[in-house]
């Protein structure tokens, strides 16, 4: 498989009273067509490694990597304009609750042209077609209404799937997905898990798949990265979950309760400073 | 069998909606966000409700503690209807009934110390409490739910999410209610900390011999902890029934829906999986599908499903549907 991108060496540092402190610690993998799911608790550096990946870190946090490549070019030494070109057209990120990255005050088809930025040879009536068939590839009933509605209109689900169409319009060929689904119900989040599994398959997309749920991840990722204190400490593939090595990403497939039952009390999740090292 | 513990008879809450700019004799629209549900609850039992968000599970709870108005009755084991009550007699309930939140931190009054948090409702309930009292009850409980003795005078932003839960948990449990409502109480947290906070409630729950409304939209985690499970839809109970028969032998098509979707830790068995797709979005509660509220989005509906509505049966596994059974026995049906 090709790869699309390359990280070697990730690390990003924030200043703290007590000195600078490393949250991602030296993170380093690649990733193809194909998707790709970065697992552990808050505070792990899962949702940093995400932003870097856009250069999207925070101020005054830096992040410095020995490779990071997209597609043939280094991101390390982006000029604006690069970034400008890339995001959104190129790579894109869904994030948790829509609130935050809809604009508030545009409709949700004026901010899914802008998404689209239609070239001359398009026409804009053409790039409304484009626009109205992204909604209902993200199984909108009523694009026509989805699309004059402002985000405050639209039920959560709905939010959400706005959302994805925004990010997907541009036909991007990486997606970072932050906690894509955990503001969403089973049902909603079911059909968003397909839509994007539909993108990898159909489209080539490349996903990075971010969560804290061990469990769904792996119902949906073909190989898994699971992060504790900003390291990478296993890589595996879903399918042999029940196989993991370390007793961190085992601690985290059992604490769960699972729907066909299992151990009462759930059994807690040891944590050992040791795999911090 | 015991008598229950609390006995809820066509529970309803219907919110008057005016919009801006409404003139002063506009009629509100109406929104019934919880229609007609009935359960009994019993001593030591933990009853889970599920439900998409905005099914009505939240205004279901909020109304048994007259935090939002309701009509029908909900009758405590005194013979107390919780309902019709004053306020003023409402208060001496509160002490029985008691909830935690979902949020933590948000529920936590940021300018209080973890100590006074804990104590306020025993100043509220137990008025004549000496100080000395009050404060070993408030120790006591501390250690109870996991928190350490020097955490007491420290305000809650200074902790984690499942540490705050554990504060709300001591407020709520130290006035030794008999009646312990949970509202989404570990969604906001990490996976891991989940699970000591189900541990931690399982625990309370068996030694204090509480009786516990747990709500929660994760289905697996409801079954976990849940003696019974109710599935609201649309504020109506589409289905009631003993945990292991409801997750194991689903009778109603949303039910089976809700549990279709629960993904499978495997890609290749999640890949192969069957998903009952619900049809469409969920309407609007303010003009709700006549007969069978659920009908807009159930394979399974004919004719009769939009002229009737399917009461819910009193079985010991009710379900609300005129064609309930397995999902293979609809199968073949030709969807009306
Ligand atoms: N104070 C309120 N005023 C008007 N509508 C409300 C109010 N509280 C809840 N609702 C509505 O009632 C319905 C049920 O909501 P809720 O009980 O919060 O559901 P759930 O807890 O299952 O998500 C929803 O349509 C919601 O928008
Ligand atoms: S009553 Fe009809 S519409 Fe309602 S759940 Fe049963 S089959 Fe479906
Ligand atoms: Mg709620």
């Amino acid at each position: 498989m090709t790869s699309l991108l390359t990280i070697e060496d990730l690390r990003i540092t924030f200043p703290s009273r007590q000195g600078p402190s490393e949250v991602v610690r030296g993170v380093s993998f690649t990733l193809g067509r194909e998707r790709l799911g970065i697992v552990g608790e808050s505070g792990s550096g899962k949702s940093q490694t995400g932003r870097a990946i856009l250069g999207l870190t925070p101020p005054p946090g830096k992040a410095t990597a020995r490779v990071l490549d997209f597609d043939g070019t280094d991101l390390r030494a982006a000029s604006a304009a690069t970034w400008r070109r890339l995001r959104g057209a190129r790579m894109s990120m869904v994030m948790q609750d829509p609130k935050f990255s809809l604009n508030p005050v545009m409709t949700i088809g004026r901010q899914l042209m802008e998404a689209l930025k239609f070239g001359a040879s398009e026409t804009r009536a053409e790039a409304r077609t484009r626009a109205l068939a992204m909604l209902e590839a993200v199984q909108i009933r009523d694009p026509e209404r989805v699309f004059r509605a402002y985000p405050h209109e639209l039920s959560g689900g709905m939010g959400q799937r706005a959302m994805i169409a925004m990010m997907l319009v541009a036909e991007p060929d990486l997606l970072i997905a932050d906690e894509p689904t955990s503001a969403l119900d089973v049902t909603v989040q079911v059909e968003v898990l397909r839509i994007l599994d539909r993108l990898v398959s159909e489209r080539g997309m490349g996903l990075l798949f971010i969560s804290h749920d061990l469990r769904l991840v792996s119902s949906f990722c073909d190989r898994v990265l699971v992060m504790y204190a900003g390291r990478v400490v296993e890589e595996l593939k879903a399918s042999e979950l029940t196989q993991a090595q370390h007793p961190y990403t085992r601690g985290l497939m059992n604490c769960l309760p699972k729907i066909e039952g299992g151990q009462r009390p759930l059994p807690t999740l040891e944590r050992d400073a040791a795999w911090a090292r | 069998m015991s008598q229950p513990l609390l006995s809820v008879e066509d529970l309803r809450v219907t919110f008057e909606l005016h919009r801006a700019g409404d003139l002063p004799w506009t009629r509100p629209r109406l929104l019934r966000a919880v229609s007609g549900v009935s359960f009994e609850l019993f001593p030591g039992e933990t009853l889970g409700i599920v439900g998409e968000s905005g099914s009505g599970k939240s205004t279901l709870a909020r109304a048994l503690v007259q935090m939002v108005p309701a009509t029908g009755r909900a009758v405590w084991q005194d013979g107390a209807d919780l309902i019709a009550l004053s306020r003023r007699a409402m208060l001496r309930y509160r002490a029985d009934i008691q909830m935690v939140f979902q949020d933590p931190l948000a529920s936590l009054d940021p300018r209080m110390t973890v100590g006074q948090i804990i104590a306020e409702p025993l100043r509220t309930h137990f008025r004549d409490l000496s100080e000395t009292e009050r404060k070993s009850r408030v120790k006591a409980m501390m250690d109870r739910v996991g928190l350490l003795p020097n955490q007491i005078n420290r305000y809650p932003h200074e902790f984690s999410g499942g540490q705050a839960q554990r504060i709300g948990i001591a407020r709520a449990l130290v006035v030794q209610p008999k009646l312990l409502i949970c509202d989404e109480p570990v969604s906001a947290l990490d996976v891991s900390i989940q699970a000591q906070v189900i541990n931690l409630l399982s625990e309370l729950q068996r030694d204090l011999g509480l009786a516990m409304i747990f709500i929660a939209h994760d289905l697996s985690v409801v079954k976990h902890i849940s003696d019974r499970v109710m599935v609201l839809y649309l504020g109506r109970t589409m289905e009631l029934a003993e945990s292991r028969a409801l997750y194991g032998d689903p009778q109603h098509p949303y039910t089976q829906a809700l549990l279709s979707a629960v993904p499978i830790p495997d890609p290749a068995a999640e890949r192969a999986k069957v998903v009952i797709p619900l049809e469409g979005d969920l309407p609007s509660p303010m003009n709700p599908p006549s007969g069978c509220v659920f009908r807009t989005r159930c394979a399974r509906a004919e004719d009769v499903c939009a002229e009737r509505r399917p009461e819910l049966t009193r079985a010991a596994h009710g379900v609300a549907c005129h064609f309930p059974g397995p999902v293979a026995a609809s199968a073949g049906r030709v969807p009306a």
